[in-house]
């Protein structure tokens, strides 16, 4: 009894599982405020579309539907790999761990890489912004979106050089779990933005 | 008895569910893709949308996890899109519902 006490007397120092469960929260809450911010593009997105539906008819052929559906697997796929990267490092793997978070960096600079050939493609045909409210939000929402993979990419290599040198483990791998949320969440709004502009348009 | 719960707190998900998981988002995305090059009129973008909320329902619980999630991680999840639901619909019944004086 009196052993168990004194083990909760760390002073300032936290419960490590309420750390991780008010941490955890915290990120969550940050998430919603991201799906708040992609979600006042959304509604721009809806209320355009109901009134100039031919207009996102006739222009989102422009855009590459191969491209974008590349994209979409290269995305997906380097979700998959950032799930692995926790489990791996929830059990300890973490040469396995900083692995995998390499593999979704190298996905998300190709996803970057095709992007920019998009890009490039449209600026060639004289597509800008400005060409159109179908470019102005096609070019809006997809650079947000970029915006955040590049954010998600330095968030990540951070996390793998930390998880290199051996930060986490399987008692401590908070910041690899909050980082793959992030990365989630990126690939979530992605999952959205690929019918809409390339597919229903 | 500690233990226990805090082995449950960190649900562990293996590494096979995340591949089953990952190849029913690949099946969804190449039905999605197909379907997007047949025409059934107004009913396209309703089969998109469906696809792409079933993606992002796994995505939600299984690669982050929420299936073991605790209920105040699922209030904070949900929220957002109960603000969401407010925005689009509030949107939509201003432009729409608009009598436009001259």
């Amino acid at each position: 009894m009196e052993q168990a006490n004194t083990e909760h007397s760390h002073g300032l120092q936290m419960d490590p599982a309420a750390e991780y469960s008010s941490s955890k929260l915290g990120m969550w809450l940050f998430l919603g405020t991201e799906i708040m911010l992609f979600g006042g593009l959304f509604a721009a997105y809806v209320i355009f579309r109901a009134k100039y539906p031919e207009m996102f008819l006739e222009q989102h052929q422009e855009l590459n539907r191969e491209m974008g559906a590349v994209n979409t697997c290269i995305l997906i796929f380097s979700s998959l790999t950032m799930a692995v990267a926790v489990s791996a490092i929830q059990k300890g793997k973490r040469m396995m761990s900083a692995l995998f978070i390499l593999i979704t960096i190298l996905c998300g600079i190709g996803f970057g890489v095709v992007k920019y050939f998009e890009y490039g493609a449209k600026f060639a045909h004289h597509i800008y912004p400005d060409t159109s409210i179908f470019f102005s939000l096609y070019f809006m929402m997809t650079g947000l979106h970029m915006l955040h993979v590049f954010v998600g990419l330095g968030i990540l290599a951070v996390i793998m050089i930390l998880t290199w040198q051996g930060k986490f483990n399987e008692k401590y791998s908070t910041p690899v779990e909050l980082g793959g949320l992030y990365w989630h969440l990126v690939d979530l709004i992605w999952i959205y933005l690929f019918p809409l502009l390339y597919l229903v348009g | 008895m500690s233990e226990h719960s805090h082995s449950e707190e960190h649900h562990i998900t293996s590494y096979t569910t995340y591949i089953i998981v990952w190849v029913v988002l690949m099946i969804l995305t190449a039905t999605t893709v197909y379907v997007s090059y047949l025409d059934f009129g107004t009913l396209n973008i309703v089969i998109a949308m469906v696809v792409a909320s079933i993606k992002a329902t796994a995505v939600a619980l299984f690669f982050m996890h929420l299936k073991f999630e605790d209920s105040i991680t699922w209030a904070f999840a949900i929220f957002p899109l109960t603000l969401l639901a407010l925005l689009f619909g509030m949107t939509v019944l201003d432009t729409f519902t608009r009598v436009v004086v001259p």
